[in-house]
């Protein structure tokens, strides 16, 4: 079919930070199709150079509201590795409640307060809390629980304060752990019941795949969110310090969020990359929902379905909090805040945060004072991807009406649950 | 009565305060009750002018975000600074210490003349403010409690004491006690000691009070041997954006660097 068309979205909705969509089609033929990254940078790199080694998980969490337990992890991470750091049995399975909660509540606030909307039809969910009064309830129980959980262990899930590089100097209470615990339990009829609106909306799912490269982290045993090695599925895995092996960062024109590749012209991050890559690992419940929601066999190449690897997640993440809990009970839980030793060198972190693998490189003089830092975030490496998704999807449904054309590629957008604040804050890069 | 319009919007900054909004989930069927949200670009596809009230977080960084701010200014009835960013300029000013084209060149390379940046400033430096909400991120119940007077047609009240108060009901072991540096003897209190409570030292997230006590917070200084190098780190954080966060001059001490951060 011969068109002309030209679709201009301005600041994408329901995401988090500022992109616009720019679509030029022109005689049925695709000239320009981009996501463009207009947030305004805000060089974390300048602010953390000169600073000392306790501010920078402090500094660098405030990236991104959404992810800052993520971010402050990865930043831990990083100074544990330059100083030689290890933590406690008790402040690591901490930390894994605390990355679980952190999960939870970014898993739960995307599929139904940003994904759903477009799947009922609606603008946002705002008349969805008239409409379906029962649905947003049940959001909003969720995700306070979750970040009950958050609270609980570090005060607060924006911008968390109990955690700091070598553990903790927070601890919560065992009456805390056990009423949270409880609650847990009760939300598995929560839990249930997503998969079953998320399959009932599956219809308005739109039908489109793209075989991509997925990069996640890997493990033998344990569903990896901070632990295993850098994996591909188009490359064999490497340890953290390698991690340019597989990330290779450029600047482009459109965006202030440089683009990344590895093997292919883009790859692919997030919960459908970890889910595609570590699918065995994933406890019954989640492969159970995935099953009922069309996720049954890895891997699977609809982009769109990052919203139901996302439910499936939350499944995980939610029987993970659970047992965790219970390792911890049956400990004596006791606050010993870490005594840090700074040492010269350079330190890697890597988190499966909610939206995909993040990076964070921090380099220390002899004092614990920041001389470098080199932060890769996971909108940041699906950038690329989502132009390439664009580019493949315009040309099948170019003969669609322009509203309908539009909804997709934002659906799309949204899909991916981009973090553009995070995205911008890019720190320093090689230029080989 | 028409419900109160109220809209959203951020500049340079996380989000993490408008989250944190979206965190008051037990009283969020009453806020959507209460105000109609013509303007939410994080929450809703629908965006209109029309609003009463402008929440704004984040900083100022780029020419185009003055005009885009002076034109919420002009739409709304109020406007509130929500947060950090949109009140101090918050961390985003840290990079003020550094030229701007070296920024620039540190992250994008020779790319750098592809983007434009500019020091960060707080929203009160191009418009006027009709209130501030502090915090990086703001306290949920002090949001609340703003709320909450501004449907009964009150003017919300900061306090105008330290965050040691709050600290001390709390019954916290003091920081300087844990061989910490701690703004709490002048920031602003109204977050009911969070960071502290959870460990963390206070780093006057909230800006300062209006009357620091300047003697007695050297005198806690002086006594824990914290060098000036040492306190302007702290300042520098959060309230970077003025003189006080600048070295004094040779023979400058302490306390006057404290009575510069009124402003």
């Amino acid at each position: 079919m011969s068109k002309t068309m030209e679709i201009d979205v301005h600041h994408v909705t329901r995401v988090e930070g500022h992109g616009n969509i720019r679509v030029r089609a022109s005689d049925g033929v695709v000239e320009e199709c981009e996501l463009q990254i207009v947030e305004s940078p805000r060089f974390f790199e300048s602010m953390v150079r000169g600073r000392m080694w306790f501010d920078i998980p402090h500094i660098t969490c405030r990236i991104c509201g959404i992810c800052s337990i993520g971010h402050t992890t990865a930043a831990c991470l990083a100074i544990e590795n330059a100083f030689g750091l290890k933590l406690s049995p008790q402040d690591q399975l901490l930390r894994r409640l605390l990355f679980d909660g952190e999960i939870l509540t970014s898993h739960i606030l995307h599929v139904y307060f940003l994904a759903a909307p477009d799947l009922a039809g609606a603008d946002s969910v705002i008349p969805l809390a008239s409409s379906h009064p029962e649905v947003v309830k049940r959001a909003l129980r969720m995700k306070r629980l979750a970040n009950e959980l958050c609270e609980i262990l570090v005060g607060r899930h924006t911008h968390p304060v109990g955690m700091v590089p070598g553990g903790f100097v927070h601890v919560p209470k065992k009456e805390e752990l056990v009423a949270v615990k409880a609650k847990l339990e009760g939300m598995k009829d929560d839990l249930l019941a997503t998969v079953e609106t998320i399959k009932a909306l599956a219809g308005a799912i739109p039908a489109f795949e793209r075989e991509t490269e997925y990069v996640a982290l890997v493990d033998k045993k344990d569903f990896p969110w901070f632990w295993g090695q850098v994996g591909s599925s188009d490359a064999p895995a490497v340890n953290w310090p390698n991690y340019r092996d597989i990330v290779h960062e450029k600047v482009v024109r459109h965006s202030t969020s440089k683009h990344v590749s590895n093997k292919r012209d883009s790859y692919q991050v997030g919960a459908l990359a970890r889910v595609n890559l570590n699918y065995n690992l994933l406890c019954d419940l989640a492969k159970q929902a995935g099953a009922a929601m069309g996720y049954a066999k890895a891997p699977v190449f609809n982009p769109y379905f990052i919203n139901v690897a996302q439910v499936m997640e939350t499944a995980h993440c939610w029987a993970d909090a659970i047992a965790t809990i219970d390792k911890l009970l049956a400990m004596d839980i006791k606050l010993s805040p870490p005594q840090v030793a700074p040492r010269a060198g350079v330190g890697v972190g890597v988190a499966e945060v909610p939206r995909g693998i993040l990076f964070h490189e921090y380099e220390f003089d002899d004092k614990g004072v920041c001389q470098r830092a080199n932060l890769v975030i996971p909108t940041g490496q699906n950038l690329a991807n989502i132009d390439a998704d664009m580019r493949a999807l315009v040309p099948q449904i170019i003969g669609e009406p322009k509203d309908a054309i539009q909804l997709k590629l934002e659906m799309l957008v949204r899909a991916y649950d981009p973090c553009i604040s995070c995205s911008v804050h890019l720190l320093d890069v090689d230029w080989v | 009565m028409a419900k109160p319009k109220l809209a959203l919007f951020s500049f340079s900054c996380c989000e993490g305060c408008s989250l944190e909004v979206l965190n008051c989930e037990n009283e969020m069927l009453d806020i959507l009750g209460a105000f109609e949200i013509t303007n939410y670009r994080e929450a809703r596809t629908n965006r209109s002018d029309d609003y009463d009230i402008a929440l704004v977080e984040g900083a100022i960084t780029r020419e185009s975000e003055v005009e885009e701010l002076k034109k919420i200014r002009s739409n709304a009835k109020m406007l509130v600074a929500l947060g950090a960013c949109a009140h101090t300029a918050g961390l985003n000013a840290l990079k003020n210490f550094r030229p701007m084209k070296e920024a620039l060149t540190t992250v994008y390379g020779d790319k750098a003349g592809w983007f434009d940046t500019m020091p960060a400033r707080p929203l009160k430096d191009f418009v006027h403010v009709d209130l501030v909400l502090p915090g990086c991120p703001i306290t949920r119940s002090e949001f609340l409690a703003v709320v909450k007077d501004l449907l009964a047609g009150k003017t919300p009240q900061l306090p105008d004491y330290p965050v040691c108060t709050q600290c001390k009901l709390r019954e916290n072991v003091c920081m300087y006690h844990k061989g910490q540096i701690c703004l709490g003897v002048v920031a602003r209190a109204g977050c009911n000691a969070h960071c502290p409570t959870f460990g963390g030292r206070c780093v006057a997230c909230r800006g300062l009070i209006d009357q620091p006590n300047s003697r007695a917070a050297k005198d806690v200084l002086d006594e824990h041997g914290i060098s000036l190098e040492r306190v302007l780190q702290e300042f520098r954080l959060y309230n970077g954006w003025n003189a006080m966060a600048e070295p004094p001059s040779a023979d400058a001490k302490q306390e006057s660097m404290i009575m510069e951060a009124k402003r």
